[in-house]
């Protein structure tokens, strides 16, 4: 515990270089799947060839990964940006079906009614399709979240910081005391950062919890009656 | 792209591939250990699976675990064992029994409650036993599903069975972490290929076997859905 207590600076640098190095990456996943999702759901045919290549994708390992690509892009071994296109890749693969999946959960119903009220496709999208999928991109969204700040880890080994390195210091030195400090803190980022996510997704849809409150009182005026 | 030749280079080279340290054995190693800790896992997971799926006691715990289990950092969880247990093959493997086990367990009670539960009744109504309903329906209808979190471990032991060459010495990953402590770009990158040539092997060859089941558990539904669990498993 000694450890701990001469420890706590450097646990906090190493946690924000690790939300540095995750959010960008959780953020660039959204943005990026998010359309290639829609486009998936639009353009079935094309759509399987990109969510088939998505799955091969997410079958690279990630160290290698973390290897091949300062190769592909001239990057340096240890520059942050192999880490953030790393996991920016494996997000979009991750996330890409979800948000397929979440357009075509929208129902055709309420988009011919949404064209129907003279609504132009753009308007469509932006009023009706993307708000109605929001819960579906938000439940994909958290799988990304926690998949990612578990991964940034990982560059520890070729020598990114993050929360990872006080599991390659903590194992070098003996310290069992700063791995388990790694694990605790990446779990407690990882919980954390999925509250948001879920926060996020109430405040999006505002609807959904006047929803749960008509019901709750349907219920109560049911049992009062 | 003169990395790539570099590595190509290297791995072009024959003494490369003999060896204690050569690619066949390292190779051999990888596939190995992969095969045994996915037995191992399967060994543990899938009667559990199978129990919660049928009788659907204790779903909620199952699920709780799983999620929370996907948040632990693999490499976390291979320096502690490596810490505990020692450099040796031990730990790794310990680890990576572990970190096979939640996707063999989601995948084999998502399974079994897949199957269509009035064919589940139907069955029971001609008179099947709890067993034979277990093994004639409810695993024939969720055989998908269940290859597809085997799908899901597979991938996720090839992977960290990479990262263990860090605490032992043993695999693919050696290449990697050899490379990193000389900084020889050409032998980790060597390396690198090889281990995402025998993942995305790996990933065809599991892909095309949960097809086939898909469409003997549903010869109606045909081409359809082709890889649900299997993306969604756990990376490392």
């Amino acid at each position: 515990m000694n450890w701990l207590s001469h420890s706590w600076p450097w646990i906090f640098e190493l946690t924000a270089r690790h939300l540095a190095l995750s959010v960008p990456a959780i953020v660039l996943s959204v943005l990026i799947a998010v359309p290639l999702g829609r486009l998936a759901y639009r353009h079935p045919r094309a759509g399987g060839a990109l969510l088939s290549a998505a799955t091969l994708l997410y079958a690279i390992p990630a160290l290698p990964l973390l290897i091949i690509i300062p190769a592909l892009f001239g990057f340096s071994l240890r520059s942050p940006a192999t880490i953030i296109v790393a996991l920016t890749l494996y997000g979009i693969a991750l996330m890409v079906r979800t948000a397929a999946d979440a357009f075509n959960a929208v129902p055709a119903e309420v988009r011919q009614a949404a064209m129907a009220i003279g609504h132009s496709p753009r308007q469509t999208f932006w009023k009706v399709e993307l708000p109605l999928a929001i819960p579906v991109l938000i439940s994909g969204m958290r799988v990304v979240v926690v998949s990612t700040v578990g991964l940034v880890t990982i560059g520890a080994l070729v020598g990114i910081a993050s929360l990872g390195t006080l599991f390659t210091d903590g194992f070098q030195r003996g310290i069992t005391a700063s791995v388990l400090t790694g694990l605790i803190a990446t779990v407690i980022l990882a919980l954390v950062l999925d509250g948001l996510v879920l926060l996020l997704g109430r405040i999006a849809t505002p609807w959904a919890s006047q929803h749960v409150a008509i019901k709750a009182q349907d219920t109560t005026r049911e049992v009062s009656a | 792209m003169s990395l790539f030749l570099d590595a190509l280079q290297w791995l072009a080279e024959p003494t490369h591939w003999s060896g204690a340290n050569g690619i066949g054995t390292r190779l051999g190693e990888h596939v190995f250990i992969t095969l045994l800790v996915v037995v191992v896992a399967a060994v543990i997971a899938l009667p559990v699976g199978i129990a919660v799926g049928h009788t659907g006691r204790g779903r909620t715990l199952v699920v709780g675990v799983l999620g929370a289990a996907r948040a632990v950092p693999t490499l976390g969880l291979l320096t502690l064992l490596g810490l505990w247990l020692g450099i040796g093959l031990k730990a790794p493997v310990i680890a990576l029994i572990i970190l096979a086990i939640p996707s063999l367990l989601a995948g084999a009670y998502a399974g079994v409650e897949s199957a269509n539960r009035t064919v589940v009744d139907a069955a029971r109504a001609v008179g099947m036993s709890e067993g034979q309903l277990i093994r004639r329906v409810e695993l024939a209808l969720g055989a998908p599903v269940i290859i597809g979190g085997v799908r899901a471990a597979v991938l996720q032991v090839i992977a960290t069975a990479t990262l263990a060459a860090y605490t032992a010495d043993v695999g693919l990953g050696r290449y990697l972490f050899a490379g990193l402590k000389t900084r020889d770009y050409a032998q980790m990158l060597a390396g690198a290929i090889l281990v995402a040539v025998l993942a995305v092997l790996a990933e065809i060859l599991l892909a095309m076997w949960q097809r086939r089941a898909r469409r003997k558990a549903s010869p109606a539904a045909r081409e359809r859905q082709d890889s649900e669990l299997s993306g969604n498993g756990s990376q490392v």
